[in-house]
């Protein structure tokens, strides 16, 4: 079913294509302790890749080492054909790479509409002249990322909240207009951190719509950590499972699913 | 009721973008400036400049530079005097060494000379961050004053360690030195405080004001987003410290004539324009302007109303004045410790929807 160089069919009939990310053979210490050991995966152009594991598995490791918070001591990090050098975080973000946090991180003391637009910074690039009269390429683009903006308002359905303080809004709609920031940045690659924490049904009914219909609608490539099972299997295409830093299970929701090791992991096992 | 949107539809986003969007703040606005260029220079005297509108409109500008840094980028600075030496020194070296050179151009060029001054003293907030930031500020302002003091080449060998500044003109009017009209030294720091507040409200709402804003509540996050942090807090010192060196400019050429630095940039003054960036509100240009009203109005009024009005003794009014100006502080902050913009902003929430209450 997986064709290293081609990419595969999903069971809905999506095309998923070749490899944007590659992980390969990821160590990370933390002084003696080795949060992830030797984890090699890929994710691939339109799909969701879920990372999965009990608590303290690593998962949110991983995701700062792809985010480029954390550099690994071994390995190699592939992004798009080309091997990453370590870079500073903001110079992963301009390479297309937006996250969410899985406590939110957004800015409280700003209006929703101007977080949306700080996901547009790295494509702003007028000179701080222009912006002090406000006139030419800092008013044009102003007005161009604004409406980019107002699409992925509109998108996530927070019209109506958009220039309200966020220090005021509730933790659901907080979460949401975190996703619409990372949206904003046009990202080649979303990361997202437990999108569904803390939330309830409804809430998580909405959030799995708006992933579902990101990646269908702009076709981006989506890796997402979540406990939530029901949501993961539902929702990724291919799903990666760690425990204790080690990988021990990849593939598609089924193959996880009937995994024995991963079975193992979640339900305890006897040792004797 | 009279103070409302409802009905006001923007159609463009360069609409929704201006400063006032609603149409009753903007009427007000070209108000304000219509009494400030057209109406107060007709009526004011020598007393009321000196006194009043002086202070006000340079404390003003130095409070926006301040509160770019500290209100917006989240950067406690205690360096504010020493900085407005920079720019009293520059401008004396400039006025003194360039004097065929407008005066009107070595003001703007002073603000540049301690932008860059304050982007060295603002390294250490790549590192360093919140008390310990304002701590390392607090050696930018010692050793200012230290090497304006010391070093003679500053204040050009002059016998008395003061600097006083020469008469230069504008347009054949005297600006400064001691034969000015009262009108004319006001406008002369009207324009640049006019020019301050529209760059700063220019800034802030733009990109680099989110970069400011981004690192100020969350600098992690603000780099996962693709903000420099390097770079974004360097302009921040820069634009700051912009706006201070030309209230300091101002400060010594047209508001006092001659300064000795100790006793006009020391650490009172650092305090002072923190003071007011506190009280009138943090990440807000409306409540810079605010603070600088409060802290030179509250004094003249009450001297004025103690010895004036109940005809005290005028030591025992000067010490109550500091009791009564310290206490109503610390009552505001108690009251609202976000600030008289908070409080403004409050006001103009409710007469949005007055007399109804919702």
């Amino acid at each position: 079913m997986l064709d290293q160089a081609e990419g595969y069919t999903t069971a809905d009939g999506r095309k998923i294509g070749g490899t944007v990310m590659d992980m390969r053979n990821i160590t990370l210490r933390f002084g003696g302790v080795e949060a992830i050991k030797n984890i090699s995966f890929d994710i691939r152009e339109g799909e969701i890749r879920a990372i999965i594991g009990p608590n303290g598995a690593g998962k949110s490791s991983m995701l700062n080492v792809i985010s480029g918070f954390y550099v690994p001591q071994e390995g190699e990090v592939w992004f798009r054909g080309e091997k990453r050098k370590p870079l500073k975080p903001f110079e992963v973000a301009r390479q297309g790479i937006a996250r969410t946090f899985q406590n939110i991180a957004l800015f409280e003391g700003m209006s929703v509409l101007d977080n949306v637009m700080t996901g547009r910074l790295t494509e702003m690039k007028s000179g701080l002249l222009s912006q002090a009269i406000w006139r030419g390429k800092a008013e044009r683009e102003e007005v161009a990322n604004r409406e980019i903006c107002e699409r992925v308002i509109d998108f996530l359905e927070i019209q109506n909240i958009r220039k309200t303080p966020v220090s005021r809004l509730p933790y659901g709609l907080k979460k949401r207009v975190e996703l619409a920031r990372a949206l904003a940045s046009e990202p080649k690659l979303l990361l997202l951190d437990e999108p569904m924490a803390g939330m309830n049904v409804e809430e998580k009914e909405d959030m799995s719509r708006f992933i579902l219909s990101v990646n269908d609608e702009f076709g981006t490539t989506i890796a997402l950590i979540e406990h939530d099972m029901g949501v993961v299997m539902d929702l990724s295409d291919r799903v990666v499972v760690m425990d204790y830093g080690k990988k021990i299970g990849d593939g598609t929701p089924d193959e996880v699913r009937n995994n024995q090791e991963v079975i193992d992991a979640y339900l305890g096992v006897s040792h004797d | 009721m009279f103070y409302r949107e409802a009905g006001d539809f923007k159609t463009s986003y360069v609409d929704d973008n201006q400063t006032f969007p609603i149409k009753f703040d903007r009427y007000r606005y070209y108000f304000v400036l219509f009494i400030a260029f057209a109406i107060i220079p007709l009526m004011i005297n020598s007393y009321w400049v000196k006194a009043i509108f002086l202070p006000f409109l340079i404390y003003s500008i130095a409070a926006i530079g301040l509160n770019i840094l500290v209100g917006y980028c989240g950067q406690v600075s205690l360096g504010t005097g020493g900085f407005m030496a920079v720019g009293a020194y520059a401008v004396y070296k400039l006025m003194t060494a360039f004097p065929e050179i407008n005066i009107l151009f070595h003001v703007l060029i002073a603000g540049g000379i301690t932008s860059i001054v304050g982007v060295l003293f603002g390294l250490p907030s790549l590192r360093i961050k919140g008390f310990y930031l304002a701590v390392a500020t607090l050696a930018a302002q010692f050793f200012l004053v230290w090497l304006f003091n010391r070093v003679p080449w500053f204040y050009n060998y002059s016998a008395s360690g003061q600097i006083s500044a020469p008469e230069r003109t504008i347009f054949g009017i005297a600006v400064t030195g001691p034969n000015t009209q009262s009108w004319a030294t006001y406008m002369f720091c009207l324009v640049f405080l006019t020019f301050c507040a529209i760059i700063a409200r220019n800034l802030t709402r733009g990109a680099v004001g989110r970069k400011w804003m981004a690192i100020r509540d969350m600098d992690i996050a603000a780099e996962i987003i693709g903000v420099n942090p390097l770079s974004a807090k360097m302009t921040a010192f820069a634009v700051s410290s912009f706006f201070i060196g030309i209230a300091g400019a101002l400060f010594f050429a047209v508001y006092l004539g001659a300064v000795e630095v100790g006793e006009v940039f020391g650490i009172n003054k650092s305090f002072l324009v923190l003071f007011m960036i506190i009280i009138g509100g943090l990440g807000s240009i409306f409540g810079s302007f605010a603070g600088a009203a409060f802290l030179v109005l509250l004094p003249v009024f009450l001297k004025n109303f103690l010895v004036g009005a109940l005809g005290w003794p005028t030591d025992l009014a000067a010490h109550l004045e500091f009791m009564i100006v310290g206490g109503l502080i610390v009552v505001f902050l108690i009251a609202e410790p976000h600030g008289l913009a908070q409080l403004w902003r409050v006001a103009k929430e409710k007469l949005r929807l007055w007399p109804f209450p919702y």
